[in-house]
Order: structure tokens, then C-alpha cells, then sequence
């Protein structure tokens, strides 16, 4: 695929159609009687999607053999941040209407704000190093230990997920099965990495 | 290996550079279209819509004003609100597609069976129970666990009378609702979200407490299905989830009954679940409430306002632990 500036382009816009009618609906009051819980929700889930829709990019590229995908990971990663900043937003805002001494006790007192929060605190050093300067500047390897946090800011969105809801699991559930499925095929791919070049020499005694 | 050389390909044959950018820009635009049209639907098919729908079936309900028991002062919500924003776990967990999925619920014929340590055990129809019991009008707030109010225009009958005429002997203490059990009607039944049906309980002196109430009406209508059709109860200075829905049984009992939520979640869920902002849902805070339709957020009150008239009933009871 020669038309990554295409691909990129379908991405993107892809990747704004919800806030586009989400807006829309906002605008047209069509958001049900409890519009700002709608927006926390709706953007919460859309920071989870994308987290996974790009931790699921390696894998597809691989399992496809389409390196060129590797070009809208950047891409994916960002817009997980930024409707993880739009979700932190409406609770600041909408929910604890900017009371920083409320918002550091829920902080530290309900464990499902606090893994909410260390999410979003984990993706920012990952959004702030995204650009192809700062991947210089660091180097590669320490660029891609660095961006290991992904792992951990999708474990704690789950989590925080799955800890809001009040009975029904089944969607936390399903968002977690996706990230295990995602996480053990890296776990498997850096074991085998391993095991293959050592056992080589080996066989051949 | 069949490869033209240039000179055998016809220069017909060759498609011209214009025609070739015009199709590649042609299909470029319908990739996005699709792309962008298909991510539309899904966004639309993941978040319950909010798609309106009418509740023709209702009928009037006469009722006779009851000016001292309904609160005066605070708007009403809207019935947009009211019957689009739903707990009703037996049609589905989203709260906005409880009016869709509830859509065409039977509530005809309806018998509600009252029985256990009473005197004259009885099953009403329910529109022999309406006929018994004249509804009234009763304006309540309603606030429930998760943090949002409304102020509900009732119409219903203090389920005090109900329990009159069927006489509870002196060994009740406590009076268990059930919900019906019907996965045909209630499709949501078929997964195993709540241990089904849906149980709930109150004491005995709550239970005969003037503001507690049997509601068959909102908004001078009949109920709608997705707020309880066509018997509820409502007890509004508890979360609203003690407010039982599509009461098929009463039972008086003299142990204190089991009830859905505190099954599902003992730590987070009391019997008793009065509304008290000085008692935190152990995964966020009640001390404050968002009222449906307004923008900020208010204080929590003490047993949601109705402190005068039932403080009485705890009194010596430390609410922290009997949350």
C-alpha cells in the first residue's frame, strides 16, 4: 500500500464521526434526559475503543503482513488521548465543577477515579512523545520502553470501567477479553522472540 | 510469460492519465463515504438512542388532589424525562432503551396476589384494586442511588389501605414485593444481570407510613410500562431502587425479607437505603444530586427532604450502619 496519506485521511475522519454526532446531538438536545452523563459515558467508552483499536495495530499488521499499518498507530494512540482529555474534562467540569479539593479526595478515595485518573496521567507522557522529534530524541528503544505504558493505561481504563458499572459487566467484560487477547499475543510474540535464536545454536550441536 | 511489450499495446488501450485520476479520485471518495457512513451507524447502533417513542395506551386517571403530602415549590420533570430514563433492568440495562425495549408490555389482565401473616389473604385485579382504592395525586422526589433527581407527579393509593383490608396478623414485621417473572415479556430476564425476579422490602411501620405509596399513574395517565406498569410502589425517601416495579405479589412476613440489590452487593446496597447525603455509595459520593434537566448539581437532603415526616421511624437507629 502506496497511499498511506489516503489511508491516514480515512482514519482520521472515521475517527471523528463520533464527536461529529455526538456534537449534533448536543446541539438538537438529543442527548436523553441526562445529557452530561451521556457525554462522560459516551467519551469514556470512545478512550477505551481506541486505546485497544491501537494496541490492536501491531497485531493486525503482522498477523496481515501489512507493515505499512504501522503509520496509523501514531494516529489511533492520539485520538484514545483525546477523548481520554474530553472524558476527564466533562467530570471536572460537569461533574465536580472544577473543585480541586473535591476532585483530589474522590482521587484518592474511590478507587475507580483514582484508576481513571492514573489512565489518563499514564497516556499524557505517551501523547507528549508522539512526534517523530521526541522518538529521535530518545532513541528508539527507550521511545518503545516508554510507550510500554500503553499496557498499563488500558489495564487501568478497563478497570475503571468495570468498576462504575452497577451490575451488568458484559461490556467492561468484553473490553477486557479484547485487551487479554491483545496483551497475550504481545506476552507470546516476545517469548517466542526469545526462546527461537537461543534454541537455534543448540540444534545445531 | 505473457508480458506486452510496449510497442504491442494499442494506444487505445491505454487508459489516459486523466480518466485514471478521475477514477482513482472517484473511488477514493466512496471508500471515505462508506468508511464514514458505516462508523455513523455503528456510533448509533452502540449508544442507546434516545428515539422517542409514544404511549398511546394511556388512559386518564381521576384522582383527588392530596395538597399535604406532595411537595410544592420545584418543577416538575419533564414526562419526556420521566419515561425515557429508566431503571428497569428487567428490559435493559441502559436506561435510555428501557422506553423502546418496554414498548407494547401487557399489563392486562394483572392480578396482584397479597398474602403471608394476614387475616383475609386476597388476589386482586388490578383494576378492582383501582376501584377500591381511588387514586390521588402525589408530587414526590425521586433520587436514585446514582446520583440524579426528579419530582414526579404520581397518582396512586397509600399501600397503608391495601394492607388495611387484608388485615396483617400481629406476628408481620416486614412486607416483601416481587416483581413478575415473565422472560417473554420481560426479555431482559433471560440474562442473569439480577438474580430475577426482582425482590424488595420495607418494615412494617414503613410500609404503613402515609407517604408511601402504590402508584398506577404519572401525570394523570396510567403507567407507562417503563415506569412500573401497571402497580408500583413508591417510597420516596429511599433510593429509588427500593421503589419496586410490576408488583405481582405482597407478602407479609416476620423476617426482614431478602432484597435484589443487597443480594447483588451487600457493602453497597442496605435494606433500608434512605437517602443520606452523610452515607457514601462506597464508589462515589451522595452528597450531592443532579436534578434531570438542570445543568449544575444540588445538595442532598436528609431522607430526600422528607425528614419531618419520617425521621421518626429511626430514631435510635445509627443510619451508618443501617444504611
Amino acid at each position: 500500500m502506496k497511499e498511506i496519506g489516503f489511508a491516514k485521511l480515512v482514519v482520521f475522519v472515521n475517527s471523528i464521526v463520533p464527536l461529529l454526532l455526538l456534537g449534533w446531538d448536543g446541539l438538537r438536545g438529543d442527548l436523553g434526559a441526562n445529557p452530561l452523563e451521556f457525554v462522560t459515558h459516551t467519551t469514556g467508552t470512545l478512550t477505551l475503543v481506541f486505546l485497544l483499536i491501537s494496541l490492536a495495530v501491531t497485531p493486525l499488521r503482522k498477523t496481515l503482513g501489512q507493515p505499512w499499518m504501522i503509520k496509523l498507530r501514531r494516529m489511533t494512540g492520539l485520538f484514545a488521548f483525546f477523548y481520554g482529555c474530553l472524558h476527564l474534562m466533562t467530570y471536572l467540569w460537569f461533574d465536580k465543577f472544577f473543585n480541586i479539593a473535591e476532585i483530589g479526595r474522590d482521587t484518592i478515595k474511590r478507587p475507580f477515579i483514582t484508576l481513571g485518573m492514573a489512565s489518563f496521567f499514564l497516556m499524557l507522557p505517551l501523547a507528549l512523545t508522539s512526534t517523530n522529534k521526541m522518538v529521535k530524541r530518545l532513541g528508539g528503544r527507550r521511545w518503545n520502553r516508554l510507550h510500554r505504558l500503553v499496557y498499563l493505561a488500558a489495564i487501568a481504563g478497563v478497570i475503571h470501567y468495570w468498576m462504575l458499572v452497577k451490575a451488568d459487566t458484559r461490556i467492561p467484560l468484553a473490553f477486557g477479553a479484547v485487551l487479554a487477547v491483545l496483551l497475550i499475543y504481545r506476552a507470546l510474540a516476545a517469548f517466542f522472540k526469545r526462546r527461537l535464536p537461543a534454541q537455534e545454536p543448540s540444534e545445531n550441536l | 510469460m505473457l508480458i506486452k511489450k510496449p510497442e504491442d499495446i494499442k494506444s487505445s488501450e491505454i487508459t489516459d492519465e486523466k480518466a485514471y485520476l478521475n477514477r482513482r479520485l472517484f473511488m477514493r471518495g466512496a471508500v471515505l463515504a462508506a468508511s464514514t457512513a458505516a462508523t455513523g451507524l455503528l456510533y448509533r447502533s452502540l449508544t442507546a438512542s434516545s428515539r422517542r417513542t409514544t404511549t398511546e395506551e394511556a388512559t386518564a386517571v381521576e384522582s383527588a388532589p392530596t395538597p399535604s403530602l406532595s411537595i410544592e415549590g420545584e418543577k416538575l420533570t419533564s414526562l419526556e424525562a420521566i419515561t425515557h430514563y429508566n431503571n428497569f433492568y428487567e428490559f435493559s440495562t441502559s436506561k435510555q432503551a428501557v422506553a423502546e425495549k418496554a414498548e407494547g408490555f401487557i399489563s392486562r389482565p394483572w392480578t396482584i396476589s397479597v398474602e403471608g401473616l394476614v387475616n383475609k389473604p386476597k388476589i386482586f385485579d388490578i383494576d378492582d384494586l383501582i376501584k377500591l382504592n381511588p387514586p390521588e395525586d402525589r408530587v414526590y422526589r425521586l433520587r436514585c442511588v446514582e446520583g440524579w433527581s426528579m419530582v414526579i407527579p404520581w397518582l396512586g393509593f397509600p399501600l397503608a389501605a391495601l394492607l388495611k383490608q387484608v388485615e396483617p396478623n400481629s406476628a408481620a414485621r416486614f412486607v416483601e414485593f416481587t416483581t413478575l417473572l415473565d422472560p417473554d415479556r420481560m426479555p431482559n430476564q433471560r440474562t442473569s444481570v439480577l438474580d430475577w425476579p426482582y425482590v424488595e422490602g420495607l418494615r412494617l411501620d414503613e410500609a404503613l407510613h402515609p407517604l408511601t405509596l402504590l402508584a398506577v399513574g404519572l401525570y394523570g395517565k396510567t403507567l407507562p410500562p417503563q415506569n412500573g406498569a401497571p402497580l408500583r410502589l413508591v417510597v420516596p425517601w429511599k433510593y429509588g431502587f427500593k421503589s419496586i416495579k410490576s408488583i405481582v405479589k405482597i407478602r407479609l412476613v416476620e423476617d426482614q425479607p431478602p432484597t435484589t440489590w443487597n443480594d447483588q452487593a451487600p457493602g453497597e446496597y442496605g435494606f433500608y437505603s434512605n437517602v443520606n447525603p452523610q452515607v457514601d455509595h462506597p464508589r462515589w459520593s451522595q452528597k450531592r444530586e443532579r436534578r434531570i434537566g438542570e445543568f449544575g448539581q444540588r445538595d442532598t437532603l436528609l431522607f430526600n427532604g422528607y425528614a419531618d415526616e419520617v425521621a421518626g421511624l429511626y430514631e435510635g437507629m445509627d443510619l451508618k450502619v443501617y444504611y
